[in-house]
């Protein structure tokens, strides 16, 4: 399968929580690849891509956190003006909803992390747009 | 299966006409021996002549909680001071607890209502009866063990020790029935899953008698699922001994209340005046066998309704349903009285909501729910928690009509109050 799964973790918004999370992770000897915090007033969900994915989840479990895998599609685009753009049309012509969507340049290679509630169409529309989403593994050597 | 055939299954005339003659004894005693009776009586010019029939009880005097607070230490007591051997209170919160005093017949007749109601829900001399209640004035625990202990049960008095020892218990006895709070029984199934036990293969339960706190036939049927086990609702007070006032049978459809030991009226809160079977009202209930400290119409401030209809269980004792509200309870916001079971039976509907929440009033009338997550409740998109929270708002407004905030926390994270549930905190400086 080329989705990519995310740890997410429930959080309430209040202080200290991204460094109570972060520490358990960093306990555990889990690294970090990726961030994101999603809030909604009183509280928010963590989503974090991490090189040890069972480890980590294990470790915010006997937390007592609460803690779900949350499966994205992951796509290297072309590292130029419009490259965002074109992968949204094509989603949108194709009827398909962006639900998150976070992007970051490494080496000189563009990614883009998709949460969509429709993968299975968003993954083929992707493909026969020469767009082939990593596998966790591709993810994690970038 | 019955404890005391005879008298759990005595005709209505029977049983009506031995309610009077008991009645009819309370009243001759206090008349003769209870001063604070005495003087009511005197005020409502009323003695024991004018009892004739059972609905002459309208014309006693009714005994309210403030009542007994005034009288604390003393007590109602109808005998000698140095007859009683037992003293309960009730927890006292709002002020001066309420004693009351057993004599050895109260303590007997008490340990027979609980053997009875056990044994009506199918417990045998074989059960190994894990007592979870508090043990000390509360009536919880000491009431409940003479009475299972009656019915010749194991019993184990654990009181509400950590759950870390009674799972300990539970596994090295081989615990088939327990007596446990609500709250607490749901908490315990949180802890039993993070152990990784699964009550159902791991632990020889199969009963368990939960009280003392008003809960809903969705926590019930949580609690059942939970642990695998039948759960049976009970109703008691202190100030009528405690549990064993009312216990559901094997047919788990209302509570029968023991009808040769107490009078049951139900009347209208504000006005007194009685309400026909079936109607909700206030529960009233004088004591017919009591010797140390008999109490007339007390009003217990517990809002019920009786089941006239005869159960299938053959026992004519008439039963009253699940509690839905206790005027003490009762919240007014921005003009609306609202009981906290009313929000109970919303969150516990919604198979993404955990097993605690806390309801939190304060400021101008701002009413604020915690919710606990389920497991279920999560499945790491931020979108649909936003979802459960408008829905929650939604379906809560339509049943209590004020719109309260909904904070959704992570399962574990709300305090579990040993003994009774903290459910709700009023921080409204009055």
């Amino acid at each position: 399968m080329s989705a990519t799964s995310l740890l997410a973790v429930f959080v309430e918004n209040k202080p200290g929580q991204t460094a109570r999370i972060t520490k358990i992770l960093a306990d555990a000897n889990v690294d970090l690849r990726w961030v994101t915090i999603a809030n909604s007033g009183s509280f928010g969900v963590m989503k974090f891509l991490v090189d040890k994915l069972e480890a980590g989840l294990q470790a915010l479990r006997d937390k007592g956190l609460m803690v779900s895998l949350l499966e994205v599609l992951v796509v290297e685009t072309p590292n130029r003006p419009g490259a965002l753009q074109s992968v949204a049309d094509l989603l949108g012509r194709n009827e398909v909803n962006l639900a998150n969507c976070s992007g970051f340049v490494a080496n000189n290679r563009a990614i883009l992390i998709l949460e969509v509630q429709e993968l299975a169409l968003a993954r083929s529309v992707l493909e026969k747009a020469g767009l082939r989403p990593m596998t966790q593994e591709e993810m994690l050597r970038l | 299966m019955f404890w005391d055939q005879e008298s759990e299954t005595l005709s209505r005339p029977a049983l009506e006409a031995l309610q009077l003659q008991r009645l009819q004894q309370t009243v001759s005693r206090l008349a003769a021996r209870v001063p604070f009776y005495q003087q009511k009586f005197a005020e409502l010019g009323v003695g024991p002549d004018d009892i004739r029939r059972l609905e002459d009880v309208r014309r006693l005097p009714f005994t309210t909680a403030a009542d007994l607070r005034a009288i604390y230490p003393s007590g109602l007591l109808a005998v000698e001071a140095d007859e009683p051997v037992r003293l309960h209170t009730s927890s006292g919160t709002t002020g001066k607890p309420k004693a009351i005093f057993f004599s050895r017949n109260d303590v007997n007749t008490a340990a027979d209502m609980i053997a009875r109601s056990l044994v009506a829900a199918g417990i045998t001399r074989a059960d190994v009866f894990q007592n979870m209640m508090s043990y000390g004035l509360f009536t919880g625990g000491l009431v409940m063990h003479y009475g299972a202990e009656r019915v010749g049960c194991l019993v184990i008095p654990a009181g509400p020790g950590t759950s870390e020892r009674q799972l300990m218990l539970m596994q090295d006895f081989g615990t088939t029935a327990v007596h446990i709070l609500p709250s607490y029984a749901l908490y315990f199934a949180n802890y039993l899953e993070q152990k990784g036990i699964d009550p159902r293969k791991d632990l020889k339960l199969r009963k368990a008698f939960v009280g003392a706190e008003p809960h809903t036939e969705q926590t019930r049927k949580r609690i059942e699922e939970a642990f695998g086990v039948d759960v049976y609702n009970s109703y008691g007070l202190t100030e009528m001994n405690g549990p064993g006032v009312a216990f559901e049978c094997e047919q788990k459809a209302g509570m029968h209340l023991w009808e040769d030991c107490f009078l049951l009226e139900i009347i209208d809160p504000a006005t007194g005046e009685p309400l026909p079977d079936g109607q909700r009202g206030e529960l009233v209930l004088t004591t017919l066998k009591r010797e140390a400290m008999p109490i007339l119409r007390y009003r217990t401030r517990d809002i019920t309704s009786v089941i006239a209809e005869p159960c299938p269980c053959g026992r004519t004792h008439r039963r009253i349903h699940r509690i839905t509200g206790r005027s003490d309870d009762m919240l007014i916001i921005r003009g609306v009285n609202i009981f906290p079971q009313q929000i109970e039976q919303v969150l516990m509907s919604m198979p993404q909501v955990g097993r605690n929440y806390l309801i939190i009033v304060e400021g101008l009338d701002d009413l604020t729910v915690k919710v606990e997550l389920s497991d279920r409740g999560f499945d790491g998109q931020v979108e649909h928690l936003a979802a459960l929270q408008n829905q929650l708002v939604e379906k809560l407004k339509a049943e209590i009509w004020v719109r309260p905030k909904v904070d959704l926390v992570p399962p574990g994270s709300l305090p579990v109050a040993e003994g009774k549930a903290k459910r709700v905190l009023d921080k409204r400086s009055l």
